[in-house]
């Protein structure tokens, strides 16, 4: 049956497109334009962008609040971490899969924990539940003496491609930055597909998806344990990029950075992960280097930035949950479409509307 | 045949009796209308029927088959499709999406992740939106549509599974005089298709649409049957009118 769309039919201007292409022109040539010090800086936000990405994916996308994503980091950069000094292991094409493996396995552990079962489980109780896992593994770890205790572990040995070992620098950045890519790409066609149509439905209402018929609890447990391979995949490219994974990469206060890079940046926007790991990352840095600031204030941030972030995420929360990206980009945008009809029908409209266009990003 | 009966159904919430007993058969294309005072458990009873209520005793048929235990989306997967009495659409997503939701229910896990049925369920879809003449706001987020248009969606999404049973909490509540004579006009066609059960206060459109009524009070059934006999009867003229 062909029906018409009336010229009312709203559109709306697109710029996410725009930000993603204009990010990418920006990372592509750093290596050629940073010095050393600056490539491994942006080595490390494109490795946490991975942990941002995941985060917005349970919490922006599914409504699950996860306070556990850097568990899922740590245990993988663990694993990987002792499969490189006590085994001799160096291959990335080993080693990275390994990570991203046992962080879907853990996540999937945890997911059994608190998001499965006859009942849902309410928000506080996931949160909860993953904070509790959080810093019950990380009290474990640092009392662990087999996997370093408090010091962790330090020296791992570089990755390799057969013979070719992947240096910090150039090499990794960019292999760093295309796992980055991939990973947005794949979350950006899942979280438009129907499959994110049902998490939107889910984030917003979750009894009426329920009386559609759909088993919550398997959507919330496939997206959980996706997020928690690619957060155990930035743990291991952290590990092996820093030459170091210790106890304060699994537990709370990491899983509380990835919530505030995402809610910065801009919650249910991908791009929105990464801004926020970029501009936080770079002012913590920056800010306590600026002389203009004084002593007294550069002494403070040094030891009290914590409490800025802190101030920064209530100020957000408080007067921007659609953070940086709510700057630039319309809600409409923001929330986007899955299925909806071509747009120049719908702009014109007395044409037949045929088939539907596919989604926005 | 009976589509769906409800034996002896009671529900207790601490000492409160909100249903004690109370029995309903509705048939296959019939419109069957749940009536009562405020309070007398008609909305609990609806809930009861769509599981988001869990009976503290009685047994819920839906054809042959014990739905008692069914969770909200086993029923759904029955064949119940429920609408609430306070609009739950997807207020951001667009009106499109909110019937598209509601569509691809039926689809697999594996055709959702690959969105192997977004063509093909694109026809549907735009037929149950120019059926509930929502076409020109297809591209609308649904928090921006009025309140009746807010109902109409809420019942073109219940309607595009294909249940065997639409229930329908108060779907006139709040709309003008003449959104109720639409509505009306919209859910006739549906008979060849589905039975629907409805809970309604305003009786006049109730008495229109429907073949059969159930009164209850307090919890109880006082008369069920066809709309005209129960119309008449002395005990449900008493019931409403000890309430008022």
């Amino acid at each position: 049956m062909n029906q018409t769309v009336s010229p009312s039919a709203s559109t709306y201007r697109q710029v996410l497109p725009w930000i993603e292409i204009a990010l990418l022109l920006v990372a592509l040539p750093l290596p050629w334009i940073l010095d050393d010090f600056w490539i491994l800086f942006a080595t490390k936000i494109c490795i946490l962008a991975l942990l941002a990405l995941s985060f917005d994916l349970v919490w922006g996308y599914a409504g699950i609040m996860s306070f556990g994503q850097a568990l899922f980091f740590g245990v993988a950069g663990y694993t990987t971490a002792l499969l490189a000094t006590k085994n001799g292991m160096s291959s990335v094409l080993i080693l990275m899969p390994v990570a991203a493996l046992i962080g879907l396995v853990v996540a999937f552990v945890v997911a059994v924990i608190v998001i499965f079962g006859k009942r849902i489980p309410s928000i506080i109780f996931v949160a909860l539940g993953t904070l509790t896992g959080s810093y019950v593994v990380e009290r474990l770890v640092r009392g662990w003496s087999y996997v370093g205790g408090q010091n962790g572990i330090s020296s791992l040995p570089r990755l390799s491609v057969g013979s070719f070992e992947i240096e910090e620098g150039v090499a990794f950045f960019y292999m760093a930055l295309a796992l980055l890519i991939v990973f947005y790409l794949l979350l950006r066609w899942l979280v438009r597909s129907q499959f994110g149509l049902v998490l939107a439905g889910i984030r917003q209402n979750e009894s009426r998806i329920l009386f559609f018929g759909y088993n919550v609890q398997t959507f919330k447990g496939v997206t959980f344990s996706l997020a928690g391979l690619i957060a155990g995949l930035s743990g291991g490219l952290f590990a092996f990029h820093e030459g170091f994974i210790g106890p304060g990469q699994l537990g709370p206060v990491l899983s509380t950075q990835a919530v505030l890079y995402v809610l910065f940046g801009g919650v249910g926007t991908l791009v929105g992960a990464i801004l926020g790991v970029s501009v936080i990352e770079l002012i913590s840095y920056v800010l306590p280097q600026v002389d203009a600031l004084g002593p007294g204030v550069q002494q403070f941030l040094e030891t009290g930035w914590p409490i800025v972030l802190g101030l920064l995420l209530l100020v957000t929360v408080m007067f921007r949950p659609t953070g940086l990206v709510g700057f630039m980009v319309s809600e409409r945008e923001r929330i986007g479409s899955f299925g909806r009809p071509p747009k120049s029908q719908a702009a014109t409209g007395s044409r037949p509307v045929t088939q539907p266009r596919e989604a926005q990003s | 045949m009976s589509l769906l009966e409800a034996r002896n159904i009671r529900k207790i919430y601490g000492s409160l009796k909100a249903l004690d007993g109370a029995s309903l058969v509705v048939s296959g294309n019939e419109f069957h209308g749940l009536i009562g005072p405020n309070g007398s458990g008609k909305s609990t009873l609806l809930k009861c029927i769509a599981g988001a209520e869990i009976p503290t005793e009685g047994t819920i048929l839906l054809g042959n088959r014990d739905i008692t235990s069914f969770t909200a989306a086993e029923r759904a997967r029955a064949g119940l499709s429920l609408k609430f009495q306070i609009t739950a659409v997807l207020p951001e997503l667009s009106v499109y999406d909110n019937i598209l939701i509601a569509l691809q229910a039926n689809s697999s896990l594996f055709v959702l992740l690959l969105s192997l049925s977004r063509k093909a369920l694109h026809e549907k879809a735009m037929d149950c939106l120019a059926r509930f003449k929502l076409v020109d706001k297809h591209d609308q987020l649904a928090a921006y549509l009025s309140h009746g248009e807010q109902q109409w969606l809420e019942i073109a999404m219940a309607l595009a599974r294909e249940p065997k049973l639409l229930l329908l909490d108060e779907p006139t509540a709040g709309m003008s005089p003449q959104e109720r004579r639409a509505t009306g006009e919209l859910l006739a066609p549906i008979k060849s298709s589905c039975s629907l059960l409805i809970v309604e206060h305003d009786l006049d459109f109730i008495k229109d649409i429907c073949d059969s009524l159930t009164v209850l009070d307090q919890g109880q059934v006082v008369a069920s049957g066809p709309t005209q006999e129960v119309q008449n009867s002395q005990r449900v003229k008493e019931a409403y009118l000890s309430h008022a």
